[in-house]
């Protein structure tokens, strides 16, 4: 530790730490443009001047390493003139068009400008101007305003894995962007925009919509993977207008993923804004009470045994245990949410969940990717293995298609199950080894045996000790795990997914549940759909009942790794739609089974007693395995290829398809399965 | 930034270059081949010289570079458009790179230019002459101050030049030939220019 002294108060730091860092330490604000605390050191922007004792001129703040004793000055003339001379020299070259500018009201430049920058300009000659780069549908640019921090460069070279911006050329004509002009591949292309500290890189589909002021902030989670990056909807009257990051170390840090934040425009696309009744051979629409009779006159008659429930990929878990409740209500233990046919084994939570957790990640000494291109199936969780990665002495290995890009160097074993032994050794010789199997891998016939190999691999290796836990679920959607952790599977004698689809029931509801193929379901059941999309399960619907999507509802989401988190309602739901549990409720209430919670605090009570999970909100329960007994399975899985579950990636779940902003990118990047090299 | 030139479709080492670029992998130790991107990068422009006449780094080469020594493509282009030195755009067979920095200026360097201009048929900076024979850039400081004012034509230095002797250069390109590169007055390195004053006999003597 080193004892610095800044304005005369006195921090002590660790050996190493910058200036600036010992300066934040002491609670003095470093004006700043290159610097990011996630991003390397450039040092190139030089508005973090401060004074250090003793040294002869002032000093870049945040690339020089303290040392003990040292005195630092941060509100001296000197600095404060440094300070007004670097801000003169960044605005040589930046267009003041703060008036057409997106970044305006949240800019770094402007705020800095304001705060430490002269009040006039004295500057009378041309500016240089440079040419705007098109580099993909979703990030918007106006390089003129560029101030060459290369933070965007640090960014895509080093958090998103995708080196591909640079800064070309030099001096007055160096320039950022891509020199040969192309789409941007990353999935997480969208957080160059918040990094950026001028306008110089901004959202295309934000582009001229709103001032940051006039914005309703509502914090949220992202639920279009199962990361539950934590996230801001930022709205304006009944429309989302954009969604961000919020920070959350232990789960996205500051990042998010492409998918959740650019697709919300498929919010105010093909919604179910009002119930549908099948009268007659064709649907028309009803009211509520309509809607409520259709159902309750088709299941009255019926032996709970002849009803099932399905939920599915963005389901909150709010209306899963309601749901639930209502089937037992009924007498039905059919239900299934595994809507996607995974063969998950919900008998013991570590066969679901995401075990090692996120943050555990960077502790990792080996990791084996099984049936999962993580980089598209969770961008911001492959972010973190990219982190642990760069860290050093990281080998990965996976299995499953050939010439899949993670990001960082990783050995190919083989294309089905049969390869997955062959990275045993280095995982045996490793303190901390993972397994991450994706759900993608247990879509299949022989899952259940899949799943079962890999947690015995996981045993055998050592992943699995009393301190650590190395075997891991990824999900792929915010719905999913919360279902399982609510016991939404087969209850006694109940029927699964399969068996109510070959003829086992003769009423079905399906809650969001999109991840079959409709022609399935026979043609005598009856289905009731409950969801906020029309997406291809409602057109098998006998009843609609329209939903609210996360952005409209307060609802609790659990992440892969099983903790849950709540978002919150920004938007009203459009028309008629409702929240999910409440419309359960209602129904419940219609047939005189009525649910025994009737608010937000009564259903919360509800779930925390139904899975401890729900009773530490924004925790995680972290810790190691002690019994290694492993999912059942009767028999060895076959050698099948790996299929990925998710062939494009801008086109994942019925927001993001009903999403123009996604359609574009889909037609930009197309399928992104393996490239099959070779 | 997009080519407003023809690229080639690809680029291939030739085997004189290979074994440049054998030797050249052998200074860096294993893991720090990123090192050898501006020797490589010469090398291709050389070998584009040879092949084509013109000396030149086109992007498919970069490319070819980035993946030879493991890394992103754009940290090649990054390199090559940095350095002056390498031309990322077809030039003449002749890189007439004229010094317009102060002493060269001051001993005449616009002579110089003009005569470039006048002999190789040349508009000005940034030209190629319609025959494909000239490229003219202009240069800063070259080192070679002393001998103001100079022209480098592609490697060589050529010193001491005044409007005639200029132009009798460029002449003499044209025919193919390649006057021996130094002073055009004659005098040794940067010898004083009326020959040596000092240090002219041994100690001894
Ligand atoms: S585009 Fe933005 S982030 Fe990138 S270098 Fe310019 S100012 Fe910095
Ligand atoms: S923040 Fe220190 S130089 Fe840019
Ligand atoms: S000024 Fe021309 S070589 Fe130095």
């Amino acid at each position: 530790m080193a004892k610095v002294t800044v304005d005369g108060i006195e921090v002590e730091v660790p050996n190493g730490a910058s200036v600036l860092q010992a300066c934040e330490a002491a609670g003095k604000e470093i004006p700043r443009f290159c610097y990011h605390e996630r991003l390397s050191v450039a040092g190139n922007c030089r508005m973090c001047l401060v004074e250090v004792e003793k040294a002869p001129k002032p000093v870049a703040s945040c690339a020089f390493p303290v040392a003990d004793g040292m005195k630092v000055f941060t509100d001296t003339p000197v600095v404060r003139n440094a300070r007004r001379g670097v801000m003169e020299f960044l605005l040589i070259n930046h267009p003041l068009d703060c008036p057409i500018c997106d970044q305006g009201g949240e800019c770094d430049l402007q705020d800095q400008a304001y705060a430490y920058g002269h009040d006039s300009s004295r500057y009378g000659e041309a500016k240089r101007a440079v040419k705007d780069k098109d580099i993909g549908p979703l990030v918007k640019t106006v390089m003129t305003r560029c101030i060459q921090c290369t933070r965007c460069v640090r960014f895509a070279a080093e958090v998103a894995g995708t080196p591909e911006l640079g800064g070309t050329n030099r001096g007055e004509n160096m320039e950022i962007g891509t020199y040969v002009e192309k789409a941007l591949s990353s999935e997480l292309s969208g957080n160059l925009i918040d990094i950026c500290p001028v306008g110089a890189l901004t959202s295309r589909p934000y582009a001229f919509v709103s001032r940051p002021w006039e914005l309703k902030k509502t914090d949220s989670i992202d639920v279009l993977d199962a990361v539950g990056a934590n996230i801001r909807v930022d709205s304006r009257g009944p429309e989302v207008l954009r969604i961000i990051p919020r920070v959350n170390e232990a789960v996205n840090e500051e990042w998010m993923a492409d998918r959740g934040r650019f697709s919300f425009d498929g919010l105010k696309r093909r919604r179910l804004d009002r119930p549908w009744v099948h009268k007659d051979g064709k649907m028309v629409a009803a009211t509520w009470p309509e809607a409520f009779a259709a159902i309750a006159h088709r299941l009255a008659g019926l032996p709970g045994e002849r009803i099932g429930a399905v939920a599915g990929a963005l389901a909150d878990a709010e209306s899963v245990v309601a749901l639930k409740d209502l089937m037992a209500a009924y007498g039905s233990a059919n239900l299934d949410c595994r809507d996607d046919g995974a063969a998950i084994d919900a008998s013991r939570p570590d066969y679901w969940r995401f075990n090692t957790t996120i943050e555990g990640i960077e502790e990792a000494d080996a990791l084996l990717i099984i049936g999962s291109d993580i980089r598209r199936e969770a961008p911001v969780l492959n972010a973190r293995i990219r982190k642990r990665w760069a860290a050093g002495r990281f080998p990965v290995a996976y299995v499953g298609p050939r010439g899949l890009d993670l990001t960082y160097p990783a050995t190919h074993l083989g294309d089905g199950p049969g390869a997955m032994g062959a990275f045993a050794e280095t995982l045996k010789a490793a303190q901390k080894p993972m397994v991450i199997v994706g759900r993608g891998a247990l879509q299949r016939p022989d899952g259940a045996a899949v799943l079962a190999a890999a947690w015995k691999l996981a045993a055998e290796v050592g992943a699995l000790t009393p301190d650590w836990h190395g075997f891991n679920l990824l999900h792929l959607f915010g719905g999913q795990v919360g279902a399982l952790e609510l016991g939404f599977v087969p209850g006694q004698g109940g029927k699964d997914l399969a068996a109510m689809l070959a003829g086992g029931v003769d009423a079905l509801w399906l809650l969001n549940a999109d991840g079959f193929d409709p022609a399935r379901i026979p043609a005598s059941t009856f289905v009731v759909y409950q969801g906020h999309h029309g997406d291809a399960m409602a057109g098998r619907a006998d009843v609609i009942l329209p939903g609210a999507a996360y952005t409209e509802k307060d609802a609790t989401w659990v992440n892969t790794e099983g903790r849950a988190q709540r978002g919150r309602l920004a938007i009203h739901p459009p028309g008629e739609a409702k929240e999910d549990w409440r419309i359960v409720r209602a129904f419940s209430e219609g047939v005189g089974k009525t649910l025994p919670y009737d608010d937000a605090g009564a259903i919360r009570a509800r779930l925390a007693e139904a899975s401890p999970v729900f009773a530490r909100i924004g925790e995680v329960a972290r810790g190691g395995c002690a019994d290694l007994a492993g999912p059942a399975a009767t028999a060895a899985p076959t050698d099948a290829a790996f299929v990925l579950p998710i062939p494009v990636y801008h086109q994942a779940d019925v927001i993001s398809r009903a999403s123009d902003t996604m359609a574009k990118c889909a037609e930009v990047y197309g399928p992104q399965t393996a490239l099959a090299a070779e | 930034m997009s080519a407003e030139h023809a690229e080639p479709a690809s680029f291939a080492f030739d085997a004189e270059s290979e074994a440049k670029i054998a030797t050249i992998l052998k200074r860096y130790p294993e893991g720090k081949q990123a090192s050898a991107v501006i020797p490589l990068l010469y090398v291709v422009q050389k070998q584009m010289g040879l092949q084509t006449g013109s000396a030149w780094v086109p992007r498919v080469a970069m490319d070819v570079v980035a993946d030879r020594l493991g890394m992103a493509p754009i940290r090649v282009y990054e390199v090559a458009t940095f350095y002056f030195m390498f031309n990322t755009k077809p030039i003449g067979r002749f890189h007439l790179q004229v010094c317009g920095t102060t002493p060269c200026w001051l001993r005449g360097s616009d002579e110089v230019l003009r005569a470039c201009k006048d002999a190789g048929h040349l508009k000005g900076y940034g030209d190629t002459s319609p025959d494909g024979l000239f490229t003219l850039t202009e240069m800063e400081c070259m080192g070679a101050c002393v001998n103001a004012p100079m022209i480098a034509v592609d490697d060589d230095y050529y010193e001491d030049l005044d409007y005639e002797s200029t132009v009798k250069l460029i002449e003499a390109l044209k025919r193919g030939e390649r006057p021996t590169p130094g002073s055009a007055t004659g005098r040794r390195s940067s010898e004083a220019a009326g020959g040596a004053t000092a240090l002219t006999g041994s100690e001894t003597e």
